[in-house]
C-alpha cells in the first residue's frame, strides 16, 4: 500500500512538472498550429541561462532566475520574429519542419556555449526528504510541484480573464477577424513564442535542480509529446490534467513491470499510451473536435 | 473644408493575384453617412475591393483615403483602429467562444489598459471592463439577441451568426462599415431584419455604410447609391433608379443589350 502511494506521489510531482513544459506546447500550438519540436531545447537553454547567472554572475538564485526569463523571453520572440514569421501562409508542416531544424541547431549552439558535460544546481531548495505518512517525498521535488501549480493557475487565469490572453485566444480562432477587430497578429505570436520560452526556462531550472542538466533534458520536450495528445492539443486544462495521469501512470508502470520485464518501461510507459491514445481519442480529453464537411 | 470622419475616397485601385487582375484601377467614393451599395456578377473583384480597404489584402497600386488619412500601406488592426469595421461573407467569427466574448472582444480597440496591467487583471483593468461591457449590452438589445449571449457561437444557426458577426463589429463602433453580403443565405424574414438593422445603425449611429449584396430588392430599397463592379472596373455609380436602367449595367448582368433588368 505504501509503495503504491509513494508511486502516486512520485507520479503526482513530476506530473506537474510535466503539465508546465506540456503548456508551453499548447500555447504555441493554440495560437499558431505548430507543434514545436524545439520546446527540448528551450528547456536546456532555460536551465543553462540561469546557470550561467547564478555561476558565472554570482547572482542569487531569484534574480539569476529572472535575468535567465529575460533572454529567454528575448530569444523565443526573435525565434518567432526570425524563423516562424518569414513562413507565415506556407503550410503548417513547413513550419512544424522549421522547428525540428530549429531543434537541431540550438542543440548544436548550446554544446558550443555549455558543452557537452553535466551541469548540476547548487543546492537551492532544501535536500532533506520529507516523510509524509510512509510515503517518502524529497523537497526538491514538492517545491518543484508547487511552483508548477502556481503557475500554471496564473496562466489558466491569464488566458481565461486577461486582454493579452483574450486577444491570442481570438488569434487561435480566426486571424482575419482577429486583424478586423484590431488585434494584432504579429504581437500575438511573438507574446506566445516569448511566453513559451518562459515557461520552458523554470521548468528548465526546475528538472535542472532535480535531475541535472545535460542533453537529456532536452528530450524532456518530446516526452511531453503524449501528455499533450492525451490532454488535447489545444486545451490549457487538457495539459495540465494529461501531465498529472501521464506522471503517475509512468511511476505505476515502472513501479510494478519493471521487476517483471527487466526495466525501462518506464520510459516506454507514455510512448504506449500515446499509440492508445491516437487510436481511440484522437482529439485527446479535452481538445477540440475539428469535423471538416468537405 | 475638413472631409468628414466618416469618409472614404478610394482612387485608381489595381490589385494582382499573379497573372489575375482582381482591380484594375476602381475610382470610389463613399461619403459620410450615406449607404453605399457595391454590386456586380461573381468575380466582378466585390470581396476584393472590401479586403483592400480593411486592410487584409494590399494593392499593387492606388491610394485609399480614410477621412483625411492615407491608409493605403497600414496594416488592418491599426485601421480597426481609426473606425473601420467589416463583416465577412463567410463568417468569421471567433466559433469557439460565447456570443458575449465575440462581442466584447470588439471592443479591444477601446481597451485602455496596456499588455502588462491588462495581463495582471489590476482592478481599474476590471471597472473598465464593466464600461464595455455595458455598450456591449446595449449592441445585444439592439440586435434583440438577449437570449443567446451566453451561448458559443458555433452552435448558434446561421442567421443568427450573422447576427452577432455584425454585432461584433458595431461593438468597435465604427465610423465606417463593410458589409460582405450580410444577407446571403437568410429567408426573407431574417433579411428584413438585417435590412432594418443595417437602416438603423446608419441613421441613428451616422455609421457611413459600404455594402455589398446581391439580393437587388433589399440593394434598391435600402442604399443611398450603388455602385457596379464588372471584371474588376467600375462601369457604373449613381442613385439606384439610375443604376437600374443603365444598359452597361444590363449587359454586365445579362449578357445582352435587349434584355430588361428585372427588380421586384
Amino acid at each position: 500500500m505504501v509503495f503504491l502511494l509513494q508511486l502516486i506521489v512520485s507520479g503526482l510531482v513530476i506530473g506537474g512538472v510535466y503539465a508546465l513544459v506540456a503548456l508551453g506546447f499548447v500555447l504555441i500550438y493554440k495560437a499558431s498550429d505548430v507543434i514545436n519540436f524545439a520546446q527540448g531545447e528551450f528547456l536546456l537553454i532555460g536551465a543553462h541561462l540561469a546557470l550561467t547567472f547564478l555561476l558565472v554572475f554570482n547572482l542569487p538564485f531569484i534574480p539569476a532566475v529572472l535575468g535567465a526569463l529575460t533572454v529567454a523571453v528575448v530569444l523565443g520572440a526573435a525565434v518567432e520574429r526570425v524563423v516562424l514569421r518569414p513562413l507565415i501562409g506556407e503550410p503548417i508542416i513547413s513550419m512544424i519542419m522549421a522547428t525540428i531544424g530549429l531543434s537541431s541547431a540550438l542543440r548544436g549552439l548550446l554544446q558550443v556555449f555549455w558543452g557537452t558535460e553535466t551541469r548540476t544546481f547548487p543546492n537551492i531548495f532544501p535536500q532533506d526528504a520529507i516523510n509524509l505518512g510512509g510515503v517518502v517525498v524529497s523537497q526538491v521535488y514538492l517545491w518543484s510541484l508547487g511552483i508548477a501549480l502556481v503557475l500554471l493557475a496564473l496562466f489558466s487565469f491569464f488566458f481565461k480573464r486577461s486582454i493579452m490572453g483574450i486577444a491570442m485566444r481570438a488569434t487561435a480562432d480566426d486571424q482575419q477577424a482577429a486583424l478586423s477587430m484590431g488585434i494584432s497578429v504579429k504581437v500575438a505570436f511573438a507574446v506566445t513564442w516569448a511566453l513559451a520560452a518562459a515557461i520552458s526556462t523554470v521548468g528548465g531550472v526546475l528538472l535542472g535542480n532535480i535531475n541535472g542538466v545535460n542533453i537529456s533534458l532536452a528530450h524532456f520536450g518530446l516526452k511531453v509529446l503524449p501528455v499533450v495528445i492525451l490532454g488535447g492539443l489545444d486545451s490549457i486544462p487538457g495539459a495540465i490534467v494529461g501531465g498529472f495521469i501521464i506522471g503517475i501512470l509512468e511511476n505505476l508502470a515502472g513501479g510494478y513491470l519493471d521487476p517483471l520485464l527487466g526495466g525501462g518501461v518506464k520510459e516506454v510507459a507514455p510512448f504506449i499510451i500515446l499509440v492508445l491514445i491516437l487510436m481511440l481519442k484522437p482529439y485527446g480529453l479535452f481538445g477540440k473536435q475539428v469535423i471538416e464537411r468537405v | 473644408m475638413t472631409p468628414p470622419a466618416g469618409q472614404l475616397v478610394v482612387e485608381k485601385l489595381i490589385l494582382h493575384f499573379g497573372g489575375l487582375t482582381a482591380l484594375s484601377g476602381v475610382n470610389l467614393e463613399a461619403r459620410p453617412g450615406e449607404i453605399l451599395a457595391v454590386i456586380g456578377p461573381n468575380g466582378a473583384g466585390k470581396t476584393s475591393l472590401l479586403n483592400c480597404i480593411s486592410g487584409l489584402y494590399h494593392p499593387n497600386s492606388g491610394t485609399i483615403t480614410f477621412g483625411q488619412k492615407d491608409i493605403t500601406k497600414m496594416p488592418a488592426p491599426t485601421r480597426a483602429r481609426l473606425g473601420i469595421a467589416r463583416t465577412f461573407q463567410n463568417i468569421e467569427l471567433f466559433r469557439h467562444m460565447t456570443v458575449l466574448e465575440n462581442l466584447m472582444l470588439g471592443r479591444h480597440i477601446h481597451l485602455k489598459t496596456g499588455v502588462l496591467a491588462g495581463g495582471l487583471y489590476w482592478r481599474w483593468a476590471q471597472s473598465e471592463e464593466v464600461q464595455h461591457r455595458r455598450v456591449v449590452e446595449e449592441i445585444i438589445d439592439f440586435l434583440e439577441i438577449e437570449r443567446i449571449r451566453k451561448k458559443t457561437v458555433g452552435t448558434l444557426a446561421y442567421g443568427l451568426q450573422k447576427r452577432v458577426e455584425l454585432g461584433r463589429a458595431l461593438a468597435l463602433e465604427p465610423k465606417l462599415l463593410l458589409l460582405d453580403e450580410p444577407m446571403a443565405g437568410m429567408n426573407t424574414e431574417e433579411k428584413e431584419d438585417m435590412a432594418r438593422f443595417i437602416l438603423d445603425i446608419n441613421e441613428e449611429r451616422g455609421v457611413t455604410v459600404i455594402l455589398i449584396e446581391h439580393d437587388m430588392g433589399v440593394v434598391m430599397d435600402i442604399s443611398d447609391r450603388v455602385a457596379v463592379l464588372d471584371f474588376g472596373r467600375k462601369i457604373a455609380e449613381g442613385k439606384p433608379e439610375e443604376v437600374k436602367e443603365n444598359p452597361e449595367v444590363i449587359k454586365a448582368y445579362l449578357g445582352g443589350k435587349d434584355l430588361q433588368l428585372t427588380v421586384v
